[in-house]
């Protein structure tokens, strides 16, 4: 559908988007006109690290100092990332 | 790895993500296909007052609450929405404002930009002054394009909602072209869906088969060309499918609306229902009582109260036997399946309507716009033989 991302993009999360973690329900989510996406454990982990100032590399890097013991880690972030970007839940900063 | 719905997860004990505040009845516009009750004028004098507003979002926040529609009616009618919107920025709501404009200044927009509002959506009724002057009863045509403009200069996104009709419904790609020019981010083109006002005049609403298919038709061609630069729902009618919506995601599941005078609804139409007594913010001991435990909110939940053909149905977990009003508006069974379904036994008096659009009774019968005055008609009897075709009577 849309480019592929790459290690030295920067994202933010889209227009009007907001991102805020739920007491109540126990997860993240993102919040638009009409709607809201709640996100599992691991898609919060990766989003809350979208902030319009590090590269895809940095939260790869960060991702991966935070979880050690998981492995393939990267693969599972860059996929998430482009998800997100397909979804046009995050835009990429000129 | 992420789920996108409308909050409709139903493992749990269900939440209400979306609330939804019909701060006032009272509204200067006179839409005909409004979905307000047609006894709305009995609830235009009791309003909770700002301090009600506020406890009840609070409540409902702790209970999960996210998205908040402030509606109406129109609630620039009252003045106190810039508190309400504050206090719905303090507590994190990913709060909206769903207006039709009138009433909407710069210095309003600029307070509800200050208190955190997050978005407004404007309705919008046609491309032409005279449709939009004519179904609305009002002359507001020109005021719609200027508060659509005040909405971009503030940076808000754009979001119309635009109600399908038979009056409107051909110039569906003029609309949609107009969208584009104003700048939209989301259009919903929401096809009239038959309660309240809209039900009693249904004859003059309801557009035919043909004029819908072309309609979506020419909505995907529009959305192949705009891409994800504007998002594009339309709504489709139900009369026209042959399985029932899942009318609320399920009664008591994501959606609690708390209307002017203070009564908790399920749905907008649910006091049309016979033998339920709806609570109200202003007797209840909280709204978490209203929801998890109240007699009305667990009528409906899930499906213990389901009888045959919806009982034994394989798709009853997909639509939940369809819409609880519209099974009592038009069959006079709140328990039966949805007429809109063909396994209905009441599903002829669907076809019958989609026959009558067909030739329309427009000039046989006066369109009844949403005014103070229809509506006491309507209670007092005097214009009883349009609603008695229906359990629609006050």
């Amino acid at each position: 559908m849309s480019d592929k991302i790459r290690s030295e993009d920067v994202f933010g999360l889209a227009r009007h988007y907001r991102f805020q973690y739920e007491e109540a329900q126990g997860c993240y989510v993102l919040l638009f006109p009409e709607g809201m996406i709640k996100l599992n454990g691991s898609a919060g982990e990766v989003i809350k690290r979208v902030d319009g100032k590090k590269t895809v590399a940095d939260i790869v890097a960060e991702c991966k100092a935070a979880f050690p013991d998981v492995p393939d880690l990267e693969g599972d972030v860059l996929a998430m990332l482009q998800l997100a970007y397909d979804k046009a839940w995050i835009a990429r900063k000129e | 790895m992420a789920q996108q719905n409308n909050g409709t997860e139903l493992h749990g004990t269900p939440k209400p993500l979306w609330l939804l505040a019909e701060i006032t009845y009272r509204c200067p516009l006179h839409c005909a296909f409004c979905y307000n009750p047609t006894d709305y004028v009995t609830h235009t004098q009791n309003e909770l007052s700002t301090e009600q507003w506020i406890k009840v979002l609070r409540e409902a926040r702790k209970m999960g609450a996210l998205q908040l529609g402030i509606s109406g009616g129109e609630p620039l009618l009252r003045d106190d929405i810039e508190a309400i919107v504050a206090e719905a920025g303090s507590l994190g709501y990913y709060s909206n404002l769903i207006t039709s404009g009138v009433g909407l200044t710069e210095k309003r927009i600029a307070e509800f930009k200050r208190g955190g509002l997050d978005h407004i959506q404007l309705s919008m009724h046609d491309i032409t002054k005279e449709i939009n002057n004519f179904i609305t009863d009002t002359n507001t045509f020109e005021l719609k394009k200027k508060v659509a403009a005040m909405i971009k200069a503030y940076d808000y996104p754009m979001v119309l909602n635009v109600v399908i009709h038979r009056y409107n419904i051909e110039h569906i790609g003029e609309i949609l072209e107009m969208a584009e020019a104003i700048g939209a981010d989301y259009v919903e083109l929401a096809n009239t869906q038959y309660y309240g006002w809209s039900l009693i005049n249904r004859a003059q609403l309801m557009p035919s088969k043909e004029q819908l298919e072309k309609a979506e038709a020419i909505t995907n061609q529009f959305r192949k060309r705009v891409g994800n630069k504007m998002k594009v729902f339309f709504v489709v009618p139900d009369y026209y499918a042959t399985r029932p919506k899942k009318c609320m995601n399920g009664w008591g599941q994501v959606f609690m609306i708390v209307t002017a005078n203070g009564d908790v609804l399920p749905c907008h139409s649910a006091r049309s229902l016979p033998g339920l007594t709806f609570p109200n913010v202003r007797e209840a001991e909280s709204l978490e009582w209203i929801w998890n435990e109240s007699p009305a909110f667990n009528k409906y939940r899930g499906d213990g109260w389901m009888k045959e053909p919806c009982r034994s149905c394989p798709e009853k977990e997909k639509d939940l036997g369809g819409c609880r009003c519209q099974a009592y508006l038009l069959a006079g069974d709140a328990e039966g399946a949805d007429p809109v379904c063909t396994k209905s036994p009441y599903r002829h008096l669907i076809d019958e309507a989609i026959e009558e659009a067909k030739n329309p009774k427009i000039a046989a019968q006066p369109i009844i716009f949403r005014t103070d005055k229809n509506s006491k008609k309507l209670l007092e009897g005097e214009l009883r033989e349009r609603a008695q075709a229906f359990h629609a009577l006050p």
